[in-house]
């Protein structure tokens, strides 16, 4: 099985067939503020993406595993050592902004997914 | 202890049925973070000083798997007779969120560590097994703060929690009711602490438990729409929480309305749940395989390595506290439940040679947690000293009035018991040479007392103990003065 990441998106059913309304929800979960003629013209390039996919999906795969990794590597594990961590000042250099108590500082985020 | 919506749930209850799911996180005991070497001992720390490039998400950073939070995932799962796949792999769950610098966060999706365990554990109406789904592990994300700065809404970001060990423990939906709820994540608390896995203080978020809660008409076999209920600090905010969903999803059935999908949020002060947010769909996390990581192989040499370090579980304990040493299963219970208790019961057995376990079992329960819950706690018991403490009783040389003072000195001052009873003076006179003659004086002075007695007066024989106990100060066996008076009574008629 192919793993992508618009493989496995949910409201993808069938090959070559996203709607604009798909490529609306994949806009909003990436946060990206389209324009209608931007949106447009994903919905075609996606869906010939997805075209390529169904070639591939009609290859026999049946004797090949599932392939998550290119490179030929396993268990690479460290050992529970502390190291150094960087300084407030150094981890909030790129901050946006930052407040006296030396948190990142960003618009107000309400709802949403927060906690793991 | 009921509580008030626990009870209401009951009302509830009686024509519906809860399914409930629990899911628990619980931050493992390592000393750095999962994928990053910065230290976990972040308690107090100043917001983003235990941080690094990979933690806070920089671009062109990778993670490295710390061995050490793999190996209690694998622990866990053989605490809970989980199977632990041969090969595992990293998925990530991919949302927007300032709490998560990368943009997602790392997980376990298809292949998790730890898959179809199982836990079982006592209730008031009987012992309950739960199916557990999987465990996995993952990473902690960041902690905000939203508030007002300068005028404007902001949330403030602290990543010192970002990339710290997380271990996820999802059951099957086979739970039915608040009280079992709560019950499984205290067994799975305390399963937790006995292999070392994790702290789990719920007040601290070591331990964070949230819950799924659907209600069905009893016979039904269709599940209801399930609600997300978070934010139960601790467990009896679990077995309220629950109880008070199931009752409120009840409510809103019997009264024609629909239960909507959605996660709500449990507060302590109005003892309710209120909606926080609707329920995305899983699918929108858009999961896929983490190329920055390798896959992980689990051989069965490193697999039973990681069992030999698993100490014995609680319930194989509670067995052996019933079975070996004739303990009730309230007794068992109590020692196993509480760390302290159990290893002072332990330790007492080790070295109490002579001393029946059901003894130190009752000094254990009785005084001994009675002191640790109490307002003067924070002490300690010496094992040693609590085993000779148990055998001063058994061999009559102190009373158990006396002792039951020995001990909440001895845990107050860790001073050892022998002096402790030396200096308060409460050796008890077992000598039955210097008991006969007080005992002598004790007839010879009461005459009256000893003719009722032969005239069938049994009372009498409290007379005269409390002489016998008068005139050595209160430090004669009163058991023994008793047993020694009447026998003296009835053989000289
Ligand atoms: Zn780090």
């Amino acid at each position: 099985m192919v793993h992508s990441g618009l493989a496995s998106v949910r409201y993808h059913r069938g090959m070559a067939n996203l709607t604009r309304a798909d490529v609306e929800h994949v806009a909003f979960l990436a946060r990206l503020g389209l324009t209608e003629a931007e949106m447009a013209r994903l919905e075609g390039q996606l869906n010939h993406i997805l075209e390529q996919y169904a070639i591939l999906q009609t290859l026999d795969t049946e004797h090949i595993p599932p392939t998550a990794q290119t490179i030929e590597l396993a268990n690479i594990l460290r050992e529970d050592v502390v190291q150094p961590s960087i300084s407030v000042d150094e981890a909030l250099s790129n901050a946006p902004e930052r407040s006296a108590s030396g948190h990142f500082v960003v618009p107000a985020i309400l709802g949403g997914e927060g906690g793991a | 202890m009921t509580t008030a919506p626990a009870e209401a749930a009951k009302g509830a209850l009686a024509r519906y049925e809860a399914v409930i799911g629990i899911e628990i996180h619980c931050q493992l005991k390592t000393a750095s973070k999962m994928f990053c070497g910065c230290s976990t001992d972040i308690d107090g720390a100043a917001p983003n000083s235990h941080t690094c490039p990979v933690c806070l998400g920089l671009p062109g950073t990778l993670p490295t798997i710390n061995k050490s939070a793999v190996e209690w995932v694998i622990a866990a799962g053989f605490a809970i007779e989980a199977q632990t796949p041969p090969a595992t792999r990293w998925d990530r769950k991919n949302y927007f969120y300032p709490d998560i610098p990368k943009g997602y966060q790392i997980s376990q999706y298809q292949l998790p560590l730890a898959a179809n365990g199982r836990l079982t554990f006592d209730t008031s109406a009987g012992p309950v097994t739960v199916r557990i789904r999987r465990a996995h592990l993952e990473e902690d994300t960041g902690r905000l703060i939203h508030q007002e700065m300068a005028g404007r809404r902001a949330s403030l970001i602290d990543f010192n929690r970002s990339g710290m060990p997380l271990m996820e423990i999802v059951t099957e939906p086979d739970i039915r009711t608040a009280e079992q709820a709560r019950r499984y994540a205290e067994e799975l608390r305390l399963l937790m602490r006995t292999i070392g896995a994790s702290d789990a203080e719920m007040e601290n978020g070591q331990m964070r438990v949230e819950a799924n809660v659907s209600i069905r008409p009893i016979g039904r076999e269709a599940f209801g729409t399930r609600v997300e209920v978070k934010n139960m600090n601790s467990m009896k905010a679990v077995e309220r929480a629950i109880g008070f969903e199931i009752e409120r999803q009840a409510e809103l059935i019997d009264g024609g309305d629909k239960v909507r999908m959605e996660t709500r949020g449990w507060d302590e002060p109005s003892q309710s749940t209120y909606h926080m947010r609707p329920k995305e769909e899983e699918n929108d996390y858009r999961y896929f395989p983490e190329p920055d990581l390798p896959p992980l192989m689990t051989t069965p040499e490193w697999l039973a390595e990681i069992a030999t370090r698993i100490p014995e579980l609680p319930s194989v304990r509670r067995a052996r506290y019933t079975g070996e040493f004739g303990l009730s299963s309230y007794d068992a219970n109590v020692l196993v439940n509480d760390a302290s208790a159990t290893a002072l019961f332990e330790g007492a057995l080790a070295v109490g040679a002579g001393v029946s376990p059901k003894l130190l079992a009752n000094w254990v329960t009785g005084e001994y947690l009675r002191l640790a819950k109490g307002d003067a706690g924070g002490g300690s018991v010496d094992p040693v000293e609590l085993a000779a403490l148990a055998r001063l009783v058994a061999d009559g040389a102190i009373s158990g009035t006396n002792a039951k003072e020995v001990l909440a000195e001895h845990y107050a001052s860790a001073a050892p018991v022998a002096s402790i009873v030396e200096a308060r003076g409460f050796r008890q006179i077992s000598d039955s040479g210097a008991l006969g003659k007080a005992i002598n004086d004790a007839l010879a002075a009461n005459p009256a007392a000893v003719a009722d007695y032969r005239a069938g007066k049994a009372a009498a024989v409290g007379f005269l103990v409390g002489q016998v106990m008068k005139a050595t100060r209160g430090q004669a066996n009163a058991a023994m003065v008793q047993t020694a008076l009447r026998e003296r009574l009835e053989a000289a008629e």
